[in-house]
Parts: C-alpha cells; structure tokens; sequence
C-alpha cells in the first residue's frame, strides 16, 4: 500500500477557517439546542442580529458575529450567551436582556451581573465558564465542540480540527493500522454493551473485499437519554468524520445513519453537514484525491425502542417491521442487506477521530482499568444543575451528583439515581462513592447503558419508577419472542397491582421468578435487560414494595391509588384559588365558605396543594 | 378496494412521494412517513396502493410496517397534536398530571386521542431529549418547556381563541 499524497492539505484548511474566524471579530455565541431553543434561543438571535448592525460603536471589536451554536448542555439554565473574548457566560437569556448585555458589556465594558450564573452553594456570580462548578469538573472530548462552534457551518468544524485524522489516516493508507490504535485505545461501545470497538472493527474487516456498511445507530431511545441528539445537533462533522475513518479501516464505501423521528434537529443539521463535506471532498467519490470513496445516507426512524437493537435496527433500514434477529449471524458476518455491517453508536464514532489524531495513549490515560476514555451522561431529575456532562471513566457518583449537579434540588434529600435507563438499574446512598465504569455498574446490578442518570429524592416513589420503566419496556417489546412478550406483560400486572395497593406477598416472588426467565429467555437486549429496573428495585427498596403491600402505604407518597387529597372545613377561608386552579374542575364551593373536593373526579395531581394560601388542603 | 371515492389529485400525490422514493422497498418508512405528513395519517386505499405498486411488496406488508411503529397512525389525527413526554426525566419531575389534565379537558377516554372537533390528538412519547426542562410538551413543533397543569391551561386557551379568531 504505502503513503499517499492527498490534494487537500488540512492544515491549510484548518489555517483559512482560523483567519475566517478571527475576521468575525467579537463572536457572541448563542446556544440553539433543542432545549434552548424551546426556551426562545431564536428570538434571543435574532434581538442580537437586530443589534448587531450597529457595528462602529462597538469598543471592544470593531465587529461582531452571533453564532448558533449545539447544545452546551446546561440545559436548565439556558438560553445560554457565551462571549470567549470577554470570558463571561450569561444564563437565562430572554430576548429582552439583549439590548442590555450589548449597551453595558459589549459596548462599555460592564458585565450585566443580574445575568450571570448564581452558585447554589456560595450563592457568587460566576463570570467564567470554567468556573462553573458544571462544567470545572467535566472532561470533554466527544462532546469538546459542542456550544462552541456553529453546526451548520463547516469551517468553524475544520478550525476545530474536523477532517484532521481522517486526513492522517488517508495519508498513511493503512487500514489495519487504524484498527490497531483503535484497539489499543481501549475504546467500548458507548450505546450500552461496552463491547471493545476494536474487535467490532476486526471482525467486520476480516470480511474485506465486497460489498459492506457502516451503520451509525442514533436511534438514541432511552429515555432520559440525549448525548447522542447533541452530537448529532452540535458538532455532525465530528460523527461523519468518524464513520469515514470506519469505513476506510474495514474496506466499506457506504453508510447509514439512523436518526429518531423525534430529532428533527438533528437530522437537518446532519443533512447540512453531509451536504457541506461532500462539495468540500470529504466526503463523497475519491476523498481528498485518495483512492477512498464513503458515501452516507440518512434514515429517519419511525418511533420504536427496539430499534436501537442492531438487528432491529438493520431490519427497519431494510424498511422492514424492526424486529430483532438472532444472532448469529452477526452484523459483522451478515447484516444490512445480507453484507458485513459494523455498527457503532453516535458517542463511539464521535470518539474515533481524536484517539487517531492524539493516539490511543493520550485516550487511555483516561479512565479506569477496564473502562478508558469519558463518558457523557445526561443528568435530569431532582438535581440543581441539569444537564449534559462528560467526565472520565471511573468518576464517583458522589462527584456527578454533588459536585457537577450541585446537590438535590429544593434541599430534599438524596434518595437514589436511576441509570442505563429502562434497561438499567438504580444506585443508591451505598454506591455514592463507586467509581463508575463498564464492569462495576454491572456488579452493582445496573449499567452504563447510554448513560441517563436520573436523579430522585425522597419523594419519588421506587415502586412507581419500577413500574413506569416495565410500562415502558411491556409497550415496546415487538412480541417476536414469548418471554419478552408475556413476561413483561404480567410483570407489568403485578406491579400495577401493587402500586394500587392491592399486592399480596407473594407477587414479590412471582416478580423475581418471571424476571429471571424474561432475562434468560429473551431473544434480544431489550428482553434481556428489561426487568434490571424491577430487580435493582427489589434488591434495594424491598421495603417499599413491603410498605405497599402490607400497610398499603406509599411511603413517597406518590401512587395515587393510596392517596386523597382533601380540604380541612376548618382551615378554608373559601378564597376559592383552589377551585381556579384545579385542573379537572373537581372542588367546588362559594366564595367565603369551605370547598369541597369531589373524589371521583380528582386526578390527584396536588395543584390546588401547592395553590392554597392557607395550607388548608392535606394530602394523606 | 381499488374503487375509491378519492380524486385523481391525490393519487398523483402519491406517485409523485413513491417516485422520489424510487419505489424500492427499503424506503417504505420514507414513503409512508410523507404520506402521513401529507393526509395527516395513513388511509387504507393509500397503504394498499403502495403495496401493489413497489416490487417486494404486499398490501399486507405495508400494513405490518405501517402498524409496527408508533408514528403512524391509521386514523386522521387532529390539527394540532400535543406530544406530551413521559420520558424519566419528565416522569419523575410529574408530565401525567399534565396529560391527565388534556385528557380530561377533551374528554377523552382510555383508547382515544383525538378530541371529538377534530382539533386536538393527544399522545405520549417517551422520550424528546429535552431532559433538562422537564416536563416538556411539543404541540405540532413547538417545544413548550416546565410544563404544570396551570402553564398548559393557558396554552390550550390561547390556541383556541386563536381558533375562534379565525
């Protein structure tokens, strides 16, 4: 084989888009992530484009750009405005604080102070980014360009380094040398399993010479879950340049990425990039003058879980009904359209470009013995800070939940943390300090997964989580095999049973019965790992599920079934606030007498609890 | 089946969709996916006529797919649907009061979705992405963050006075 001379020279590249960038002058990034932009990110750009006209009064540059950036991942905070020149990050931007961060910072040198983030536990403004405890603690390489860059733009990519090693490995042209830095790296699957990538890669290449696919699984269906939607919204290059370095190490010149329906976002923006990176040559017929050729097509799933099983998923490319297939064959051997296929998650492929361009060494320093590199997770539930972190392997929960999060929300107390999803199990106060990785989860009964860390605190009921996660997984299995079909079906109907509080005893054990055979027998992952959540459950807060049984008690109180919620006659001053705020239209009474709720039609959903001025409303 | 009272307008709708598609059968989601954005759900003549018109394909097939996953749907759904996610994160932070609350407000009973006007379909998914304002409502494509019962009370007011104003 031998080096090859390419007809771009990236650094160049990387040189133009550098002097492109500095010519924007002050650049005002403006988070447009889904979640920011639900919190009215386009209204903010556009008030600054509005602004940004009036360019010869700006004192600090002579010019400014607003750049729609990805997802930061501070999703709670935002619409996040970061200016890198003048290191300061504003928080809860609404459009009408733009022409105040223009007139008294950007013009005149004076951070608005009222914008900047608030420490939950000094209660100090924070002007810097890096100070933040959310993102001080975090170590991010997947996710590195995400909230820094413009995703629809391929320079910003390149000055960032995009095409960079896929450049490196074009040059050297040796295929099997990429498998092995890959290898080396150390690098698992980031979707759930944490099967060693390399070997994936090894096994699909040992089938070199026809037809064969590289298929990016972005059907990123956990809930809790949305690395993957970030990747894919706020730095696309850094996945096709991925998939591209893939499919010259096992020989392939074809690609699918399968994106949710549920990202719109995401697939437009993928659209852009790929469209970008073919007119620039890095991407499409003989990349960057080589012999290599990748093309990458996009398929837009159609709303099933099971999808993201990589025979499922290659079934639903097919345009088939997605259901899994045994294995084997595996993909490697025979999977889209009959032909080897290597398949990856978004958060893998993300990771490949940088273990080439700083070397499996730099990437495995990262990390635990087992498990190298970081790992995103999305932090939600009961938590100060939510959000998107990445932090190395190995990293205590205690410090994710503490540090990075800031704690519980509202003072409550730390009660468990759900992780892996619903194929995943829960954590609890024991586990705070286990450093997390691949195989130590495992042990403590639960799983990376794709990394959704749901917090909750003492109100949050573990029977109710139990049974919303068998809901979930019952309603998604696609019935092909009986365990998964039946199994969770009647797992689903004890735990229902339960949470309404007419469980018996010995539904605790027909419960662990059923999920060891559901476990054992099913076809897939999806059957496999489905009754974890009930498992975990059981093995931490038996008790609760007791309190449910025997005392017929939510100890959370949380099922609606053990509660009712009514108005103390004494305590009602009649304000009739509650009668307003009910939702269902269930209290009734006049003004200055006391109201009544009318049982058979409240949902229990404890509005008028929190609407009562007097505390006359009691939930038991 | 083929004596349909449906126009010639719509069928050529739906050849033009099958032809961009160039009529091969791994594109069925595609296809259907734009049938349904075009008719706001997947009629059974449309479903049958794609059937019979794409080589490796059957009516029944079309039928299996089209039933197989949850963004299709086999009834017309409403102008405006409400996406309320019961993902984890929207779950433990309460988006069934939420729901609960459309459901009742339109009168909807277990097993329907659509509000008798025709106006409003309300759904659950399980999970947007948007983890971190939980609970999330999307109506057609605007995303609505920290949902409470009061918040959605407002919404549904204000689109049906925008209704009424039309």
């Amino acid at each position: 084989m031998g080096a090859k001379t390419l007809n771009i020279n990236i650094k160049d590249e990387q040189q133009r888009a550098m002097d492109a960038i500095k010519a924007q002058g002050l650049r005002v990034l403006v988070c447009n992530g889904t979640g920011c932009i639900a919190n009215g990110s386009n209204d903010v750009i556009a008030r600054f484009k509005e602004l940004g006209a009036d360019v010869s009064v700006l004192t600090q540059k002579d010019k400014m750009t607003i750049v729609p950036t990805g997802c930061h991942g501070f999703c709670e905070q935002g619409v996040l405005v970061i200016i890198p020149d003048l290191d300061i990050t504003y928080v809860k931007v609404k459009p009408a604080d733009v022409d105040e961060i223009v007139d008294s910072h950007i013009k005149n040198g004076k951070p608005v102070e009222r914008l900047l983030y608030t420490s939950p536990k000094t209660g100090e403004h924070i002007h810097k980014n890096e100070d933040i405890e959310f993102y001080a603690r975090q170590t991010r390489t997947s996710l590195a360009n995400c909230g820094k860059i413009n995703a629809e733009c391929i320079d910003e990519a390149i000055a960032m380094h995009a095409y960079e090693a896929l450049a490196k490995v074009l040059e050297q042209n040796d295929p099997d040398a990429v498998i092995e830095e890959i290898e080396k790296s150390g690098l698992r699957g980031r979707g759930g399993g944490g099967f060693p990538t390399g070997r994936k890669w090894r096994f699909t290449a040992n089938n070199r010479g026809g037809k064969s696919y590289v298929v990016c699984n972005g059907d990123e269906g956990d809930p809790g879950a949305f690395m993957d939607r970030s990747v894919m919204e706020g730095d696309p290059h850094k996945l096709l340049e991925g998939m591209a370095i893939a499919g010259f190490a096992i020989g392939s010149d074809e690609a699918y990425i399968y994106v949710r329906a549920e990202y719109p976002l995401a697939i437009k923006r993928l659209k852009i990039a790929i469209e970008q990176a073919e007119s620039r040559g890095y991407l499409g017929k003989n990349i960057m003058g080589s012999d290599f050729s990748f093309e990458i097509h996009i398929k837009e799933g159609a709303g099933a879980f099971v999808c993201g099983e990589e025979t499922a998923l290659i079934a639903s490319i097919e345009g088939e009904r997605g259901m899994p297939r045994p294995k084997p064959p595996f993909p490697a051997n025979k999977g889209l359209f009959g032909r080897p296929t290597l398949i990856n998650n978004v958060e893998t492929l993300a990771n490949v470009p940088v273990i080439i361009r700083k070397g499996a060494e730099w990437f495995n320093a990262f990390g635990t013995e087992t498990s190298k590199g970081t790992k995103t997770f999305a932090l939600t539930g009961e938590v100060n800070n939510t959000g998107l972190i990445e932090v190395p392997m190995g990293t205590t929960l205690r410090e994710i939940v503490f540090d990075i999060g800031g704690g519980i929300r509202n003072g409550k107390k730390f009660k468990a943390v759900q992780i892996g999803g619903p194929s995943g199990g829960c954590l609890t106060e024991e586990h705070l300090d286990l450093p997390m990785d691949y195989d130590n989860l495992i042990k403590a009964g639960a799983m990376v997964g794709s990394g959704g860390l749901v917090v909750m605190n003492e109100d949050t009921c573990i029977v109710e989580v139990a049974r919303f996660f068998m809901h979930f997984t019952q309603s998604e299995s696609c019935g092909k095999c009986v365990p998964c079909r039946e199994g969770t079906k009647n797992m689903l109907k004890i735990l229902e049973k339960i949470v309404r509080g007419q469980g018996e005893m010995k539904d605790l054990d027909t419960l662990e019965e059923l999920a060891l055979a559901v476990k054992e027998g099913s076809l897939c992952g999806l059957g496999k790992t489905a009754p974890n959540p009930v498992l975990s459950t059981l093995k931490y807060f038996r008790d609760e599920y007791i309190a449910h049984i025997k005392e017929k008690r939510c100890p959370a109180g949380v099922c609606t079934a053990l509660k009712t919620i009514r108005i103390e006659e004494t305590e009602c001053k009649g304000c009739t606030k509650c009668a307003r705020t009910c939702p269902v239209g269930a209290i009734s009474g006049t003004v200055k007498n006391p109201h009544k709720i009318d049982q058979s039609k409240c949902i229990k959903c404890g509005a008028c609890l929190e609407a009562c001025p007097f505390k006359a409303i009691k939930q038991s | 089946m083929t004596a349909s009272t449906r126009d010639s307008a719509d069928w050529k709708r739906v050849d033009g969709i099958i032809d961009t598609y160039s009529a091969k059968k791994s594109n069925l989601i595609a296809i259907l996916q734009r049938v349904q954005e075009e008719f706001r759900y997947l009629p059974e003549d449309i479903m049958t006529y794609i059937g019979t018109k794409i080589d490796g394909l059957s009516p029944a097939t079309v039928y299996g797919v089209a039933t197989f996953y949850a963004q299709f749907s086999l009834e017309p759904k409403g102008k405006y649907i409400i996406k309320c996610c019961d993902g984890t994160a929207c779950h433990v932070r309460g988006s069934m009061p939420v729901y609960m609350s459309l459901k009742q407000r339109f009168g909807l009973e277990d097993g329907t979705f659509t509000s008798k006007d025709g106006l409003f379909t309300v759904e659950t998914v399980s999970c947007l992405g948007a983890c971190g304002l939980a609970p999330v409502v999307v109506i057609n494509d605007k995303v609505y963050p920290q949902m409470t019962t009061d918040a959605m009370k407002i919404i549904i007011d204000t689109i049906l006075d925008e209704e009424k104003g039309e």
